[in-house]
């Protein structure tokens, strides 16, 4: 399970409809406690890397971006918790494209936006033999 | 030699959730096999099937990412610290018409059209 703040999770589907039709992406810092759950704390919105043609349907976060914000995570005490990124009128599921790229144990949040307005926001995390993303529970914080 | 290994967040459930690993190398490629050898279930998340570093897989000596000039290859020194760092992709595949496209497809004939 991951938390997240309530105005968190604003920002994450404000983004998304602010970067319609194309997809934007981010970076989620936080805690990890002692029974393993994960607090996002902070969100890092990334430039998506894709070039400007492709960015309706796709999205990178460049490995310098990643490397910095492993280190500005450490440095506060902090993990990179996951990643955020929006599917323009398309469901908030996992593409075999985002199962592909991916990692375990991360959250990848997807923010379903159609028309210009977000409307689902759901929570994946990577199997760890990567046959597949498995749901997982989002809880948002007052 | 000791080098370090700097390991992401999400590989560390493969580690003890240990940060980085010490091990003795004298190259990247070294580095990476002794860390496999200590923890095989990272292998499948770093190498696919033609054991080959997954494309998203980037190795970082100091500031530089090496995955593209020296790659495992590059030497090593006492004290030396490589990070493992992913890049990030994804998207919602390749389903649907790209945004510009519908923007000039044309209204449809009037006989699809909503009627009424």
């Amino acid at each position: 399970m991951i938390r997240i703040a309530r105005q968190l999770h604003r920002n994450l589907r404000a983004e998304g409809e602010t970067a319609y039709p194309d997809e934007c992406c981010g970076i989620m810092l936080g805690t990890v406690d002692a029974e393993g759950t994960r607090s996002v704390t902070e969100l890092h919105p990334m430039l998506n890397a894709r070039e400007s043609g492709e960015r309706y349907h796709r999205f990178r976060i460049e490995a310098d971006d990643i490397l910095r914000a492993e280190r500005l995570a450490t440095g506060n005490g902090l993990e990179i918790i996951g990643f955020y990124h929006s599917h323009p009128d398309n469901p908030a599921v996992p593409s075999d494209y985002d199962r592909e790229h991916a990692l375990p144990w991360y959250a990848y949040v997807i923010v379903a936006v159609e028309q210009g307005r977000a409307r689902r926001v759901r929570c994946w995390q990577l199997a760890e033999d990567r046959s597949r993303f498995l749901r997982e529970r989002m809880h948002t914080l007052a | 030699m000791p080098v370090t290994l700097l390991i992401p967040s999400a590989l560390r459930s493969f580690t003890d959730r240990q940060a980085t690993v010490r091990v003795e190398a004298n190259t990247v490629g070294e580095a990476l096999a002794a860390l496999t050898d200590t923890y095989p279930d990272i292998r499948r998340h770093l190498y696919d099937d033609g054991n080959a570093l997954r494309p998203f897989v980037n190795l970082y000596l100091g500031e530089t990412n090496i995955k593209n000039t020296g790659g495992t290859a590059t030497p090593l020194k006492d004290g030396d610290e490589v990070a493992l760092v992913p890049s990030i992709a994804g998207g919602r595949g390749i389903c649907g018409p790209a945004p510009d496209s519908r923007r000039v497809m044309p209204a449809p004939p009037a006989a699809e059209g909503t009627g009424g």
